[in-house]
């Protein structure tokens, strides 16, 4: 050792200097002092914290990405879901447009049969009363015949005299009123 | 007998002999802790950073936990603009805080295989306060020329009262780098003598015989404590240093914002 070594033991409340404040060294410590924290300043800001700085700021740029790309698909699938809605809607309308021209269309339809429908049935009821009206008359004619010749022959039959059919028929007129 | 004496582990003891002229540049157990510390804080860093891995490993984790560390302290305390000292300040943090953990070390694989703090020389912290300084001062000049100096004149005061504001202001300054240097200092110094002292307590107990072995009980649990708290004090040392170097660094990113 350069410097004498202290004795151990007893005598070190008697040493000359507190090593702390030992000026011996000081040369010494400043100078590897200067050394180590010298090392440590450039291998740290030329290599280790820019790695480290570096993986903080690669993950921080990920994440970011990352975030970005989520709210682009969120924000395509949100368009999506729109345009689906957008298309549901426009085809309801349609639906309900083509469903309501239908009716319309069958309404009228249906209209129109029960119009002619009606008309036919008119003209049927007509032309049955028509019908009715004739078989009465006919009827009625033939009832008028029926009763004078019935009346003819009950007067021959109950007074014996021979009355035309011309007279029958007068008389059934007469007798109706 | 382990030796009781609470001064030596403070012992600077020559390994190499290196002389430049009248200069001794002795290659001691100092030298030899603080190039461990520089090599150790390397080491590591460089090994949990190797996979530098997008999502990090324990080791990764750590190392990230603690750049970000830094940078919040300086982020809090200087601002964005202060994140151009952060290699400097992140370099001083790690090397004090592996200085002080390497004390806290009673035995090391070290020449003579004892623990030795190099926090605890004045010289080294003070140093290490007067590098703060300097850069501080070298870069507000550099920057700011003699507007660096305007702290000295507190703004918002009315110049008269500067007669007496001024002579304040100087000496506070003056003070920062004794004051730095000797709070790291006397930390660690006042820690590792209390420790060695309750600890050669249990020494002494324990040769008196079986009445003192059991009252040797106090002292342990006493050194069991302490050491914890050394722990906790070699930690907020290390922040306390770093933080003021922030604090003192943005007085010169922005001088008159005191």
């Amino acid at each position: 050792m350069a410097i004498e070594a202290p004795g151990e033991g007893a005598e070190y409340a008697a040493e000359a200097a507190f090593p702390p404040f030992d000026p011996t060294y000081f040369a010494s410590q400043l100078f590897w002092l200067a050394i180590s924290f010298a090392l440590l300043y450039f291998v740290l800001s030329r290599l280790i914290l820019p790695r480290i700085g570096g993986a903080i700021e690669e993950r921080k740029d990920k994440i970011a990405d990352n975030l970005d790309a989520a709210a682009d698909m969120k924000s395509q699938a949100d368009e999506t879901v729109e345009a689906y809605e957008k298309e549901l809607a426009e085809a309801r309308t349609r639906a309900q447009a083509v469903a309501a021209e239908a009716k319309a269309e069958v309404d009228k339809e249906i209209a129109e049969a029960t119009r002619q429908a009606d008309t036919e049935l008119e003209a049927k009821l007509v032309e049955s009363e028509k019908r009715i009206q004739a078989a009465r008359e006919a009827a009625l004619a033939d009832v008028k015949t029926i009763a004078s010749e019935a009346a003819a022959a009950a007067a021959e039959h109950l007074a014996g005299l021979d009355v035309s059919e011309a007279d029958a028929a007068k008389a059934v007129d007469a007798a109706r009123g | 007998m382990a030796d009781t004496n609470p001064i030596d582990q403070f012992k600077i003891k020559t390994i190499a002999d290196i002389s430049v002229g009248d200069l001794n540049l002795s290659f001691t157990n100092s030298s030899y802790f603080m190039l461990v510390a520089a090599i150790l804080v390397m080491g590591l860093l460089a090994m949990a950073m190797s996979k530098r891995a997008l999502v990090p490993n324990r080791a990764q984790s750590v190392a990230e936990l603690m750049y970000e560390f830094v940078a919040g302290m300086i982020r809090s305390t200087a601002g964005d603009k202060g994140l151009k000292f952060f290699p400097f300040v992140f370099s001083l943090f790690a090397f004090i805080l592996m200085g002080n953990m390497l004390g806290m070390l009673p035995y090391f694989p070290a020449p003579d295989f004892k623990g030795f703090t190099f926090t605890s020389h004045i010289i080294v912290t003070f140093a290490l306060a007067m590098l703060v300084i300097l850069v501080v001062v070298g870069y507000g000049v550099i920057n700011h020329g003699l507007k660096f100096f305007s702290f000295l004149f507190p703004a918002g005061v009315p110049w008269p009262l500067w007669i007496l504001l001024t002579p304040i202001e100087l000496i506070s300054f003056l003070s920062r780098p004794i004051t730095l240097g000797v709070r790291l200092f006397a930390n660690m110094l006042a820690g590792h003598i209390l420790l060695k002292v309750f600890a050669s307590f249990i020494v002494m107990l324990g040769s008196v015989g079986a009445l003192g072995a059991i009252g040797a009980v106090a002292p342990f649990v006493m050194v069991v404590a302490l050491t914890a708290l050394e722990f906790l004090v070699a930690f907020l040392q290390a922040y306390v240093f770093a933080v003021l170097t922030c604090i003192y660094l943005s007085d010169a990113l922005d001088p008159g914002h005191h």
